[in-house]
């Protein structure tokens, strides 16, 4: 053995493990940052008051009850719309059109969606609804958002349905199966818990969006269930707010962001539970 | 490859072996549940299987034998139809079954699957409780009261000596057996519809010794009420649970007959180069 050799390979791995180490380090203290200002700035805004007042007018008092109303309820269509069809999507790719032409370029597509800027999205359903209806409305919001689901599931139900073992569908058709049983009954029982993984990062990708919401369900200064108009919603709120001169605006602002964190972190938490429950069984 | 004529010259030769096969019990004249009648099979544009001619048996166990990629799993992925899952793969021949043709275009696949059941290589349970992988092929077909489907499920998993195993624990997943236990769920849950014919594509070569001898005996059993075909890479397996084997090489069936006669006097000096452990 050189000597000299193996020393200068032991110099420079520990040069790149500090690097590597150093790289790490700043990605977690970033993030910690930026987790601890948003608690620190937001928690002391938590009352009932933010949970059951509506937006107030500068320099009075209030909550976000209207903006929280709005968020669900678009997140909820978003998701219901993109839900089904990315699911009914990914499983023609995954299941009957698998190597066919239409399933490449379904998936070429689905990732150049995936990509897209969301304000992009915004955009396209400005022009597609809110032009053609007259009016920004919740129902806008919602099928922006879902234009941003549907990618996701689509992919995630194709990946998750993909690491299906064909000799499990193979077992399922030896024994008299028709193709639907075999996928609603075997493939995805045996991809649920992958799939439902998705739904939630898509979840967790649509509750912080705020241009597809702006050119869309705009916002809303009063409480409002009519999905037929504008809708205030927490990222639209936000940005409002914070960018305002009004401090109990900005104070609420930053209520508003670490509610959308904390949903967003136990989505993600939630859905890394699921998965790695998948992997295990 | 020329040089020996396939199946049927060594079927004709076996003929009058038939009728006079040692059986305890009543010696019921042999019926040819399926008769595998000049059948190809083609990946694409390669033929896989050469002009293959073969009975199978009522109630007996017939092995196909042959080294890797000799193409017996092919042929026994061709008695179900399995080959239809995927693109490309096509038989020709015919494959005679209860006076239909098995390849017959118009053969309603899910049918002819469950009268044609099949246990694969890797034991494949369900993502599912054991009980509901069991009844999962049943209720394909049946619509049972709860009572009757229970005593389905209970005489399957008997059937494949699974029972005092798992009764207490019908409702735990599938996926928490043994390798040897799945292996015996995935037979019960194929008899549990009641097929007439059992393909097994080396049920016993992901299980240990233990859990195999559980397995063959399960088929010496078996064999009294379903049609058995089982390709194996052991010939001591063959050897130990089949009536008739049927030798294979590159494509081609070499050799059909009693399963003693095959082992002791075979007629062809390439299946006896195989049995010798001379190649594969």
């Amino acid at each position: 053995m050189n000597a000299a050799i193996y020393n200068r390979r032991r110099a420079v791995n520990s040069v790149i493990m500090l690097l590597a180490w150093f790289a790490a380090a700043s990605g977690i203290f970033v993030l910690a940052l930026i987790l601890g200002t948003l608690l620190y700035k937001g928690v002391g805004g938590v009352s009932w008051a933010v949970f059951s007042q509506n937006t107030p007018p500068p320099g009075s008092a209030g909550g976000l009850l209207n903006a929280i109303y709005g968020s669900v309820m678009m997140t909820l269509i978003g998701t219901a719309l993109g839900t089904p069809i990315g699911i009914l999507a990914g499983t023609y790719m995954a299941e009957y059109g698998r190597g066919s032409k239409l399933s490449m370029v379904v998936r070429f597509i689905n990732d150049i969606l995936l990509s897209a800027p969301s304000i992009v999205i915004g955009l396209f359903v400005y022009e597609m609804l809110v032009v053609t209806m007259g009016h920004f409305s919740a129902w806008a919001g919602g099928v922006a958002l879902g234009l941003l689901v549907l990618p996701v599931v689509v992919r995630t139900t194709e990946d998750m349905l993909l690491l299906v073992p064909d000799s499990m569908r193979e077992a399922s058709s030896a024994l008299g199966s028709p193709r639907w049983v075999v996928i609603m009954q075997v493939a995805y029982r045996a991809a649920r818990a992958g799939m439902l993984t998705g739904v939630l990062l898509a979840i967790a990708r649509i509750t912080g969006e705020t241009a597809p919401l702006l050119f869309t369900a705009l916002n809303n200064q009063f409480m409002s269930t009519n999905m037929n108009a504008p809708m205030a919603n927490l990222p639209v709120v936000i940005f409002q707010f914070a960018l305002s001169p009004y401090a109990d605006w900005q104070k609420l602002a930053w209520t508003g962001a670490l509610l959308i964190t904390v949903t967003v972190l136990i989505l993600n938490v939630g859905a890394r539970a699921l998965s790695t429950r998948t992997s295990k069984s | 490859m020329n040089d020996n004529s396939p199946a049927s010259g060594s079927l004709t030769t076996q003929k009058p072996h038939l009728g006079v096969r040692e059986h305890e019990g009543a010696k019921q004249p042999l019926s040819e549940k399926v008769s595998v009648k000049d059948v190809c099979f083609f990946y694409g544009e390669s033929k896989a299987l050469k002009n293959i001619t073969l009975p199978i048996y009522e109630r007996k166990v017939t092995a196909l034998i042959g080294p890797s990629g000799c193409g017996k799993s092919t042929l026994l992925r061709i008695f179900n139809r399995m080959y239809d899952l995927y693109p490309k793969q096509r038989a020709e021949g015919e494959i005679l079954f209860d006076g239909g043709n098995v390849l017959d275009p118009k053969q309603d696949l899910n049918l002819l699957r469950a009268r044609i059941g099949m246990v694969f290589q890797k034991p494949t349970p369900f993502p599912m409780s054991i009980y509901d992988n069991i009844a999962f092929g049943i209720r394909l077909y049946e619509r049972l009261p709860k009572s009757e489907m229970d005593d389905r499920v209970e005489s399957a998993l008997k059937r494949a000596a699974l029972w005092d195993e798992v009764k207490s624990k019908l409702g735990t997943s599938g996926l928490g057996l043994s390798g040897g236990q799945q292996q015996r769920l995935c037979i019960a849950r194929t008899i549990a519809v009641r097929p007439e014919v059992v393909l097994l594509d080396e049920p016993t070569s992901a299980l240990d010794p233990i859990a195999t001898a559980k397995v063959e005996e399960l088929i010496y059993q078996l064999k009294n009420d379903y049609t058995i075909v089982i390709v194996t890479h052991n010939m001591q397996q063959a050897a130990r649970v089949a009536d008739y084997t049927a030798f294979m090489y590159l494509g081609e069936l070499v050799e059909f007959g009693e399963t003693r006669q095959v082992f002791t006097k075979p007629t062809k000096s390439r299946t006896e180069d195989y049995i010798t452990g001379r190649f594969g």
